[in-house]
């Protein structure tokens, strides 16, 4: 604990160590998904096709299947953070908060586990153009 | 939060005249858990559908070309663009600029606007994109 200054005792000295790192990590996944979900809504509008073969064929480019993996590390890390904030204002029974916090984190890593696995497999053993 | 309900509480958001700057803050978080539920699942769904093969992508493709297909996915883009503008809103605020009054009120209206047009224009450009 810093000795009586006013910035002392607020840098990273409270008794939880840190507090930015929720609202920061928002705004890094913020700009994360900025990028990445516009060029995958601009790569979809001029991709000649969305049938199966052009879309297989397209993920399969190691250019297009690391970007939509980051993507999708980008939208679920993003969307945990933004879920939380929402049942924290809203479900204000402790337990249940607590069930929810629970699901969320279920559904953020089992979201994003499940698109990144897809994306692997098709890259693996779809077949590049 | 346990509380004794005999107690008034202080006046809260009935007492407020609306303005756009409350619409786009909870249009922000309307959208963005929008985005969250139905917005990341339809992702899911379609990238899932096009790893377990043409059968699955098939369905995938009939559900999202059906109307209510077309609804959804017209309003998650709307969702999009304008959690992206009301993103943006925020990244201005959290420097400390924008909060006067009348600065705040029209940058809430242009959030709305520019969410609106870019919809327009992504789906125009689907539609009638090779007249471009």
């Amino acid at each position: 604990m810093g000795t009586g200054t006013g910035i002392g005792r607020v840098r990273g000295l409270g008794s939880a160590k840190e507090g930015a790192h929720h609202w920061l990590a928002q705004r890094y996944t913020a700009v994360g998904n900025l990028l990445l979900v516009l060029w995958l809504l601009f790569s979809l509008i001029s991709l000649p096709g969305l049938d199966y073969d052009s879309v297989v064929g397209w993920i399969a480019n190691p250019l297009v299947a690391v970007p939509m993996m980051l993507m999708l590390v980008s939208i679920f890390w993003h969307l945990r953070l933004g879920m939380q904030v929402m049942l924290e204002d809203y479900v204000h029974d402790k337990g249940l908060n607590f069930l929810c916090i629970l699901l969320l984190n279920f559904y953020a890593i089992g979201g994003a586990a499940a698109g990144i696995f897809a994306i692997a497999k098709i890259a693996f053993t779809g077949t590049a153009e | 939060m346990a509380r004794t309900t005999s107690r008034p509480l202080s006046p809260h958001l009935t007492i407020w005249k609306w303005g756009p700057h409350m619409a786009v803050s909870i249009m922000h978080r309307v959208t963005g858990n929008g985005l969250a539920t139905v917005g990341a699942l339809g992702l899911v769904w379609w990238l899932m559908a096009a790893a377990i093969g043409p059968e699955a992508y098939a369905t995938f493709v009939n559900c999202a070309t059906s109307p209510i297909g077309y609804l959804v996915m017209i309003g998650l883009s709307w969702f999009f663009f304008q959690h992206l503008c009301s993103g943006l809103r925020h990244f201005v605020l959290d420097m400390g600029a924008g909060y006067e009054l009348r600065t705040n009120k029209s940058w809430s209206i242009g959030v709305f606007l520019a969410g609106a047009v870019l919809t327009i224009l992504f789906w125009s450009y689907i539609f009638f994109g090779k007249a471009f």
